[in-house]
């Protein structure tokens, strides 16, 4: 089956991304396909590389960055959203005329059109949030 | 653009302002409708107060974006289901709500009201029949 996710809440204040993660890998464990991880709300700060957790503590951006790495899997971090909180990736960055960009590796900055579309494309659409 | 008609569900569960659920769920909402799916929302527990009638935001200093429910029949999006049970733990009646109509091109463009108002039971049903519930 073809799964999409959504990920409506930050890491660490909320358990939505710790509970998708652990979704998403439970899904690739049977044999599914995950169409694309969307992003939103205050989940688009999943996907900056500027978190250092406590190092007795699991990183969740690392988390998310290797399972994209070792499955192919599309990380989508909504645009607008991203832009109210911060997340910016080189090409926003210079757009904007910010000093930086802090998007994590295995994630993109897309529209919201990529969640409507997950929710065309998949089979099962799961949001977690609070 | 996908071929597939999809029915999509917006659940809207909390109020406007205090958190940025509300406005960021309308923003889907709105980028979704160019999709041409079978799009409707839903509103229970707080989510309620989104559509209260005479939203003034001025003091708090935020946007108010309570205008955007009733454009939303620009958009296709005509049905607007409301919890009654969740209107009636929080003493509100459907008169505080905002007047929300579209026009129906197959009636004269006569303004119908895009504000249908269901028992937890229907919403239940309502919910169970979508294929993407998106739940904000």
């Amino acid at each position: 089956m073809r799964f999409a996710i959504v990920v409506n809440e930050g890491p660490y204040t909320h358990q939505a991304s710790d509970t998708a993660y652990q979704f998403a890998r439970a899904v690739l464990a049977k044999g599914h396909e995950i169409f694309r991880v969307f992003f939103y709300h205050d989940g688009v700060n999943n996907g900056t590389r500027y978190t250092v957790p406590p190092q007795d503590d699991r990183n969740l951006q690392k988390l998310w960055s290797e399972l994209a790495e070792s499955h192919k899997l599309d990380l989508v971090v909504c645009i607008a959203a991203a832009q109210r909180r911060g997340i910016l990736d080189a090409n926003e960055a210079k757009r904007q005329g910010k000093d930086g960009d802090n998007i994590a590796p295995g994630f993109r900055i897309s529209g919201l059109g990529q969640l409507i579309e997950a929710g065309i494309e998949a089979d099962r659409l799961v949001v977690f949030g609070d | 653009m996908s071929e597939t008609k999809k029915k999509f569900l917006y659940v809207n569960r909390k109020a406007p302002y205090g958190t940025i659920y509300a406005l960021e769920s309308l923003e889907v909402v709105l980028i979704g409708a160019a999709f041409e799916q079978h799009v409707s929302l839903a509103f229970i527990d707080d989510g309620v107060y989104q559509l209260m009638d005479g939203q003034d935001t001025a003091a708090a200093g935020m946007k108010n974006f309570s205008k955007t429910y009733k454009a939303l029949g620009d958009y296709e999006v005509r049905k607007l289901y409301v919890e009654r049970e969740s209107l009636d733990e929080r003493g509100l009646k459907v008169e505080n709500l905002m007047p929300v109509t579209y026009e129906d091109e197959d009636d004269d463009y006569a303004e119908k009201p895009s504000l249908i108002v269901v028992d937890r039971a229907e919403m239940s049903k309502i919910i169970a029949a979508q294929d993407v519930v998106l739940s904000f």
